[in-house]
C-alpha cells in the first residue's frame, strides 16, 4: 500500500474527455459487481452468521471471560504497536523525505520487508530469536524473562507486520511537499522541532490519520503472526482473531462470527472514519497533498 | 523538488539546512534493526546452518518445490486480475460519479482492515458446495472451494486494494489537458487511452501487481481455511514452513522461508526502483 | 553552519538517538513481562499450564474445574488450570520453544518423545513415570457418516471404494491424522497376510479418495459436517459422539468398523518447568487426579475410553462399543520407527502423496 488516496478526485465535467455513456455504464456495472462478489459478500456473511442465532445468542459470545480477556489483550497490544509504529513512522518519513543520501532505496525497500514476509515467517523469526533453542532463549531463561507465548511476543509480532503501515504511508506524501517551506521556516530563526510542528505536521496530517487508522485495524486483526507466538493459552494469550479460530474449532459458530463481527465492525468504523476524514477536510488533503 | 538530485558520489548525503539527520536516522535505523533485521537475520542464519547446498536441496525438493509453485504461480495470476479489475476499478472510481461512489471507494480498503483468518472463514463459508456463491458455481461445474480456484479467489480478495490505491491516486493527476489536445488533434478515445492516458500510469499499475503478489506469496490465514491443502495440488509455501515446523525441522522450516523472504525482498526492490525511476521520469510516483 | 561541525553533531545524534531507541525497545517487554506473562512471580494461588491437543477442548474443561475443586477441598489452595489446545505437533513445538507448561497431555506418544529429544524438559522414560504408560484414557478411530450411511461404508476396505470421499486431517500436522493413517495401514496389514507392501499401497489408495487435508481434526470435523464435503470422516471416537451432540444426531451415523486401532494420547509432567516454576506439587497432583475416579467418570462422559470402566457410568459405557483393537506397536516396532517410517521426511506418507500425484 505504497500509496493510497489521501487526496479525492475532483467532480468532472463531461467532455470529450470521457468514454461514452454505455460504456461508462457497463464499466461502472462491472466494477460494482466485482466488488460486490470479492468484497461485500464475505463481510455481510459475517453479520449474517453472528445474527443467524438472534441477538441473544450474539451477545452471549460477548459475555464470556475468554472472550474479556481476549478483547483486553487486543487493546493492550494495539495501545502499544500503533503509537510505536507512529512515531516510528515520521521520524523514518522525515530522514527518508527531508534529506538526500545514498542508499535510500534500499532502506526503503527494508522498511517495505515485513509487508510481504509471510505472516507465518513474521512470527517464526521471534521464535528463532526468543524461543528456548534460539539466539538470546537460553540467557532470557537464565533471567526468567518470558518474550514469546507471551504478551512482549505478541506485541513484537505486531509491530512487525504494522511496522511499514506509518512511514510508507508519510514518505511519499513529504517527498511531495519538499523541503522549502522548512528551510524557510529555519532561516527566519525557528528551531527544527519547531519548524516540524508548525510546518511539517499540518501538512502531513491527514496522512498520518488515515495511516494510523490503518495500522490500528491491522494490528487488532492479525492472524498470522500473533498465531505462531502466542501459544493459544486461554486467558492469556489470545487476541480477538486467534479467539474467532478457537470459537470456530469449537463448532460454535454463532459465537465465533459474532466475533469476528467485531473485528469487521472495527474494519467498517476504519473505513468509515477515513471517508469522513475525506468528505469534511477533502479540501484540506487536496492541498495538502498538491502542495509543491 | 526543492534540492535537485545531483547525487555527487563521494558524500554520504547532501547538505541540507534542515536539522535532525543523525538523530532520525539513527532511530529509524535500530529501530530497523532491531525490530526487522536481526530477527529475519537470525531465520537466514539458521537456514544457512543447511549450506546453500542444503538451501537447494529443500528448494529442489519435489513437494517444496511444487508448494513454491502453488504459491507464486497462482498469486501471480491472482496478482494480475487484481491489478486489470484494479485498474478499473480506480478509473470508474476517479473519472465517473455516480450514486454510491464513495461508499464502493471506502469498501475497497475492506481487505486491508478485515482480519485475515474472518475473511478466510467467511469465504470457505462462501466458496464450499453448499455455500451461496459455492452452490451456483457446483451447477456450472465449479467447485472453488478446497481447489487451487479458493486459493486464487482468496488471494484476490486480499491483493486488490494495493491494486486499486496505487493507480487511483495517478489517475487523478492526470491532466485533461493532454487528453484534450489528444482528442483535438483527431484521436480517437480509444487511441487517446492507449496511446497518451495508458503509458505514465504503467509503473504504477506494475507497483501495484508486484505488491499484490508480494502478499500473495505470504498469505495464510485466509487461505488455508478455503484451500483444501492436497499436496502437490493445493499445498501453498506457507502452509509447508508450518508442517515443516510440526515436524520440528527448523531447518527446513528455514529454508523455505529464506527463499521466500529473498523474493519478496527482490520483488520490493523491483518496485521501490521503478517508483524511482518514474519519479525522474515523470515527476511524480 | 560548516558541513565539518554538521556532520560531527549528526554523528553524536546519531549515536544517541541509536541509544535511546535500544534502551526503549529492552525496557517495553521487560516492563511487559512481570504481571502479565505466566512466568512472572507466583502469586499466592498457583497456576498449572496444561498443553493439549486439538479435540480435548470440552474434556479439560470438565477436568480442569473438578481438579481444582478436589485441590481446594483437600489443601485449601486454589489452583487455576490453564488450557492451550491446537493440533499435537505444533503444541509439542511450542513447548520445545519455551511455553512455561507444567503438563502435556497430546494426542500421540512421538509427539512428547520430541519434546524429550529435542529439549530435554521431559525426561526420555517419561512412560514409566505414571500408571499405564501415562495413558489415563485411551480411545481409537470409528467412522462418521452421512444419515442413513448412503454410501453403505461399513469396514476400512471401503474406503478404498472410486466412489467415496474421505475426509481425514494432514498426518504431518494433526495426531489425529496419523491415527487415522496408522489405523488404515494396520487394517491391510493385518487382512492381506501381514504383507508391508500391500498395505502401504492400500494406504496409498485410501488418501487417493482424500479432497481435503484440513491441519487439524477440528478443520476436518468442519469440512465434512458443516461444509458438507465427502461421505466419511475417520475420526477420533470422542470426536464422531461430540459432532452428534453440535450438529444434531439427525444429520449424522456413526459407523464402528469391526477392527480399529487402540489410540494412545499419553499425559506427562514437564519436569524442566516445573522445577522452575516451584509448582511440581500441583502439577504431579494434577496428573494424579487424572486416574482417579471422578477424573475416569468424567473421560467416559465426554466417549474417550477410561482406564478403570468401574468408576464410569454405565449409560456412558454403553456408548464405548466393543471391538477388536490392535496396537501399531504390535505391528510396527517402536514409536520412534513408527513416527520415522510414516510420517518423517521422505516416510511413506511424503512417498504416497508423492506417487498419488
Amino acid at each position: 500500500m505504497s500509496e493510497i488516496a489521501t487526496d479525492l478526485p475532483r467532480q468532472q465535467p463531461a467532455s470529450v474527455v470521457t468514454e461514452g455513456g454505455l460504456v461508462r455504464g457497463l464499466l461502472i456495472a462491472v466494477a460494482i459487481v466485482f466488488l460486490a462478489l470479492f468484497l461485500v459478500l464475505p463481510l455481510a456473511t459475517v453479520f449474517v452468521q453472528a445474527f443467524a442465532k438472534g441477538w441473544d445468542a450474539y451477545l452471549a459470545a460477548f459475555h464470556e471471560a475468554d472472550a474479556h480477556a481476549a478483547i483486553r489483550l487486543t487493546l493492550i497490544t494495539a495501545a502499544i504497536a500503533v503509537p510505536f509504529n507512529l512515531v516510528f513512522g515520521v521520524v523514518a518519513s522525515w530522514a527518508i523525505a527531508k534529506f538526500e543520501f545514498r542508499g535510500k532505496n534500499l532502506l526503503i525497500t527494508l522498511i517495505d520487508l515485513p509487508f510481504s514476509v509471510s505472516p507465518v515467517v513474521s512470527g517464526l523469526i521471534y521464535v528463532l530469536v526468543f524461543g528456548s533453542q534460539g539466539l538470546i532463549g537460553p540467557w532470557l531463561i537464565e533471567h526468567d524473562i518470558q518474550i514469546i507465548f507471551a504478551v512482549p511476543g505478541i506485541v513484537l509480532a505486531t509491530i512487525f507486520v504494522t511496522f511499514p503501515f506509518v512511514a510508507r504511508q508519510l514518505i511519499p506524501l513529504m517527498q511531495e511537499q519538499g523541503t522549502a517551506e522548512e528551510e524557510a521556516a529555519l532561516t527566519l530563526g525557528a528551531s527544527g522541532w519547531h519548524a516540524f510542528r508548525t510546518v511539517t505536521l499540518p501538512n502531513i496530517r491527514w496522512g498520518l490519520l488515515y495511516s494510523v487508522l490503518l495500522c490500528n485495524a491491522r494490528a487488532m486483526g492479525e492472524f498470522g503472526a500473533v498465531s505462531v507466538v502466542s501459544g493459544h493459552i486461554r486467558g492469556l494469550t489470545n487476541t480477538l482473531p486467534l479467539h474467532v479460530e478457537i470459537l470456530y474449532n469449537e463448532y460454535n459458530f454463532v459465537a465465533s462470527f459474532a466475533v469476528a463481527s467485531l473485528l469487521a465492525g472495527l474494519a467498517l468504523v476504519t473505513l468509515g472514519l477515513k471517508s469522513l476524514l475525506e468528505w469534511r477536510y477533502a479540501g484540506d488533503i487536496a492541498a495538502s497533498g498538491r502542495r509543491h | 523538488m526543492a534540492s535537485p538530485p545531483l547525487r555527487p558520489r563521494r558524500r554520504f548525503r547532501q547538505p541540507s539546512v534542515i536539522p535532525g539527520f543523525g538523530l532520525t536516522l539513527g532511530y529509524t535505523l535500530t529501530c530497523l534493526s532491531l525490530i526487522v533485521l536481526l530477527p529475519l537475520a537470525a531465520l537466514v542464519v539458521r537456514a544457512s546452518g543447511l549450506g546453500l547446498s542444503g538451501i537447494w536441496e529443500v528448494a529442489t525438493d519435489p513437494r517444496v518445490a511444487s508448494a513454491l509453485r502453488v504459491s507464486f504461480g497462482i498469486s501471480a495470476l491472482a496478482a494480475l486480475t487484481a491489478s486489470l479489475f484494479g485498474f478499473l476499478v480506480a478509473w470508474v472510481l476517479t473519472r465517473y460519479d455516480f450514486p454510491g461512489r464513495r461508499l464502493v471507494d471506502a469498501v475497497v480498503d475492506l481487505p486491508f482492515a478485515l482480519p485475515t483468518a474472518v475473511a478466510g472463514i467467511a469465504l470457505a463459508s462462501l466458496y464450499a458446495p453448499n455455500g451461496l456463491v459455492g452452490e451456483q458455481l457446483a451447477k456450472l461445474g465449479i467447485q472453488a472451494a478446497y481447489t487451487p480456484v479458493g486459493i486464487y479467489i482468496a488471494m484476490v480478495f486480499i491483493g486488490l486494494p494495493f491494486a486499486v490505491r496505487t493507480v487511483q491516486p495517478l489517475i487523478v493527476e492526470i491532466d485533461k489537458e493532454i487528453e484534450e489536445a489528444s482528442a483535438t488533434l483527431g484521436a480517437g478515445r480509444f487511441h487517446t487511452l492507449t496511446r497518451v492516458v495508458l503509458p505514465p500510469l504503467i509503473p504504477a499499475v506494475l507497483t501495484g501487481f508486484a505488491l499484490a503478489f508480494a502478499r500473495g506469496v505470504g498469505e495464510y490465514g485466509s487461505i488455508i481455511f478455503i484451500a483444501g491443502n492436497l499436496p502437490y495440488v493445493s499445498e501453498i509455501a506457507p502452509l509447508l514452513i508450518v508442517i515443516k515446523l510440526s515436524e520440528f525441522d527448523y531447518g527446513g522450516a528455514c529454508a523455505i522461508a529464506t527463499i521466500m523472504l529473498g523474493i519478496s525482498f527482490v520483488t520490493l526492490l523491483a518496485i521501490n526502483l521503478i517508483q524511482a525511476w518514474s519519479r525522474r521520469r515523470f515527476g511524480y510516483v | 553552519m560548516s558541513s565539518e561541525t554538521h556532520q560531527t553533531r549528526s554523528r553524536r545524534s546519531l549515536a544517541l538517538s541509536a541509544c535511546l531507541a535500544t534502551a526503549l525497545l529492552l525496557a517495553g517487554p521487560v516492563f511487559l513481562t512481570g504481571p502479565v506473562s505466566p512466568a512472572g512471580p507466583a502469586r499466592a494461588d498457583s497456576e498449572l499450564l496444561n498443553v493439549s491437543y486439538d479435540p480435548t477442548r470440552e474434556l479439560y474443561k470438565d477436568i480442569n474445574a473438578a481438579f481444582s475443586a478436589d485441590w481446594k477441598a483437600k489443601t485449601g489452595e486454589t489452583v487455576t488450570v490453564r488450557a492451550s489446545h491446537g493440533g499435537s505437533g505444533s503444541q509439542a513445538r511450542t513447548v520445545i520453544d519455551g511455553i512455561p507448561a507444567d503438563v502435556v497431555t497430546l494426542g500421540i506418544p512421538s509427539d512428547i518423545d520430541a519434546i524429550s529429544r529435542l529439549s530435554k524438559k521431559i525426561p526420555a522414560d517419561w512412560r514409566t513415570k505414571l500408571p499405564n504408560a501415562g495413558l489415563p484414557y485411551t480411545s481409537t478411530v470409528v467412522f462418521l457418516v452421512r444419515k442413513g450411511n448412503p454410501k453403505g461404508v461399513k469396514d476400512w476396505g471401503d474406503l478404498v471404494k472410486p466412489d467415496v470421499k474421505v475426509i481425514t486431517p494432514n498426518p504431518k500436522t494433526s495426531a489425529g491424522g496419523r491415527w487415522n493413517f496408522l489405523a488404515a495401514w494396520g487394517y491391510a496389514y493385518e487382512k492381506d497376510g501381514k504383507d508391508v507392501d500391500k498395505a502401504n499401497a492400500f494406504v496409498g489408495e485410501l488418501y487417493k479418495n482424500v479432497p481435503v487435508l484440513d491441519t487439524g481434526a477440528r478443520g476436518s470435523t468442519v469440512t465434512f459436517a458443516q461444509r458438507g464435503l465427502g461421505d466419511v470422516l475417520p475420526t477420533w471416537e470422542n470426536e464422531a459422539y461430540l459432532v452428534f451432540e453440535e450438529f444434531g444426531r439427525d444429520k449424522f451415523d456413526v459407523v464402528v468398523p469391526p477392527t480399529s486401532i487402540y489410540a494412545e494420547p499419553p499425559v506427562a509432567l514437564v519436569d524442566a518447568n516445573v522445577d522452575k516454576k516451584g509448582t511440581r506439587k500441583q502439577a504431579e497432583a494434577y496428573l494424579q487426579f487424572l486416574y482417579s475416579d471422578a477424573a475416569q467418570a468424567i473421560f467416559a462422559k465426554h466417549h474417550y475410553r477410561p482406564l478403570n470402566r468401574a468408576a464410569a457410568k454405565p449409560e456412558h459405557l454403553a456408548e464405548l462399543p466393543e471391538l477388536k483393537l490392535f496396537k501399531i506397536e504390535d505391528l510396527q516396532g517402536n514409536w520412534d520407527d513408527i513416527q520415522k517410517k510414516n510420517f518423517d521426511n521422505g516416510g511413506l506418507f511424503d512417498q504416497l502423496s508423492k506417487a498419488g500425484r
